[in-house]
């Protein structure tokens, strides 16, 4: 069953426009990878579908209904819920505190404190210190908690290698692999392109604000994806 | 002896400038807004009393329970209708509507209610001083007031560090657009802030009345003591801020006993000294923004 379906999806910033008509499906259960290099849109594209952007109606469809350009605060109460690029921690809030203002809007699902300091034994250990005391792959590590305390239906993960050692973002990938068998559908923007291929089903790839090349990792070649990652 | 009654006097009115300042702190925090009109609303609060009073032949303390909700529901409308539009635009469009806001509440109320001074009458608290020995005496009404603020200030910090609303509040003090993509509906969590802002106000007005005449233009006076109550605590930090509001009220008091005309200028001394000596205030929380 399809539970996301993007369909002619523009979007500006002021002036500028930075997504030209993309289009994209997945499916409930899937782990969808969008990448492309930087300026491409990726970051954008996933804003859009939290709602940081205004795009038309009938642009975003989530579990059948048309869901475009409803505020974030909406569209986390059905579901979609972002990691942000670069972390975002709230300095001035605790690592528990930081992941109870992800669970701010009470949505039912399986995730709880207890369950986010299993997946990520650090986050428990250091629940009382400042969130931003963390090193960056804890934070990155707190900022996915923070999506999961909304239980979210559709997980918007944005570059989570950023800034980080390899055996880190293995570690991360790990985490996010056992979201996925979970049953929580994954759509995640990568620009590290080896990592996220060994998780995605399916991949996109955005060119200039447009995908460039859909399909399935195993079947696209080493070319090809170089060919619509940098353009031929 | 004297003295040390003068300190204690401007103690206790450092509570009553901490209440003016709360709110004034609060929605700074939380949404980066300077509210010029926040004096104009405590004295829009004391008129509305007086008509309270007179209308339903009120105590004015009995007056609180319906001044504070009423103007707490002004601040939410105020804030949802008008402040929300103007937010993440820099600090000019809030200032300049705010400011304009404190001439027509001033005008309005010169139209209403006329240029007199007025005066809330409680019926004997205001005068009342309950003897501490030696001497040494302080008014039962500054003492409640003191207590109300920092019962309030407790309640208050209570909230913020505990409460699921408190860390919305925190979490888009620290960056409100992610705060956002989290779930919190800021247009809703700011008219609260706002709401709350105004409803403690209220009472600062509502106690100023009472211990003194005022004037439909008595609140910009307000504004600057409050400012000077947030500025000298620290920007923040709600302790900072009635530490503020004491250390004006007692450089006040003790200015005053010096020479009866140095009472507020001494006050802005210290305001100054504090600015140049510590600009992000004593009890400035350093805060990692990026």
């Amino acid at each position: 069953m399809t539970l996301l379906s993007v369909r002619d999806l523009s979007a500006f910033y002021g002036d500028f426009q930075a997504l030209f008509g993309v289009s994209l499906d997945v499916a409930e259960g899937e782990t969808v990878a969008v990448i492309g290099a930087n300026g491409a849109g990726k970051t954008t594209f996933l804003r859009a579908l939290a709602g940081a952007l205004r795009v038309s109606r009938d642009a975003v469809a989530f579990a059948g209904r048309s869901v475009g350009g409803r505020p974030a605060h909406a569209l986390v109460d059905l579901g979609i819920v972002l990691v942000p690029e670069g972390r975002k921690i709230f300095p001035s809030l605790s690592v528990r505190e930081n992941l109870q203002i992800g669970a701010y809007r009470r949505r039912a699902g399986p995730w709880t404190l207890e369950r986010v300091y299993r997946l990520f034994p650090v986050l428990g250990e250091r629940r009382d210190q400042p969130g931003t005391n963390l090193s960056g792959g804890e934070q990155q590590m707190l900022a996915i908690g923070r999506g999961l305390m909304a239980n979210p239906r559709l997980l918007l993960v944005d570059e989570i290698s950023l800034g980080l050692a390899p055996v880190v973002v293995k570690h991360l990938y790990g985490a996010l692999g056992g979201v996925h068998r979970e049953g929580t559908t994954l759509l995640v923007v990568e620009q590290d392109v080896s990592q996220v291929l060994a998780v995605a089903q399916r991949v996109y790839c955005l060119r200039k604000g447009a995908v460039a090349l859909e399909g399935v990792p195993a079947r696209l070649t080493r070319a090809q994806i170089s060919a619509a990652y940098f353009g031929a | 002896m004297a003295w040390l009654d003068t300190v204690l006097q401007g103690v206790l009115l450092g509570g009553l400038y901490a209440l003016f300042a709360t709110g004034l702190s609060l929605i700074f925090g939380v949404m980066r807004l300077v509210n010029l009109a926040h004096g104009d609303f405590s004295i829009l609060a004391a008129f509305l009393a007086v008509v309270l009073v007179q209308a339903l032949e009120l105590n004015p303390l009995v007056a609180l329970v319906l001044v504070v909700p009423i103007m707490g529901a002004v601040g939410w409308t105020l804030q949802r209708l008008v402040l929300n539009r103007l937010l993440g635009r820099g600090i000019l469009p809030a200032v300049l509507v705010t400011f304009g806001l404190s001439i027509v509440i001033q005008n309005g109320l010169l139209e209403t209610f006329s240029a007199d001074s007025r005066r809330l009458n409680p019926g004997g608290i205001e005068t009342a001083s309950i003897p501490l020995g030696g001497g040494l005496a302080v008014g039962a009404f500054p003492l409640l007031t003191f207590a109300v603020a920092v019962l309030l200030l407790v309640g208050l910090q209570l909230v913020i560090g505990r409460s699921a609303i408190g860390r919305a509040f925190r979490a888009a003090s620290d960056d409100g657009a992610t705060a956002a993509l989290m779930g919190i509906d800021r247009d809703r969590l700011y008219g609260l802030a706002m709401a709350l802002s105004l409803a403690v106000v209220a009472i600062a007005g509502i106690v100023l009345g009472i211990r003194t005449t005022f004037t439909f233009s008595s609140g910009p006076d307000r504004l600057l003591f409050a400012f000077e109550a947030v500025i000298i605590g620290g920007l923040g930090s709600l302790w900072g801020t009635l530490v503020g509001g004491v250390i004006l009220g007692v450089a006040q008091t003790v200015g005053a006993r010096l020479s009866p005309g140095w009472g507020i200028l001494t006050g802005h001394l210290v305001f100054l000294a504090v600015l140049l000596l510590r600009p992000s205030g004593l009890f400035a929380k350093s805060r990692r923004v990026d």
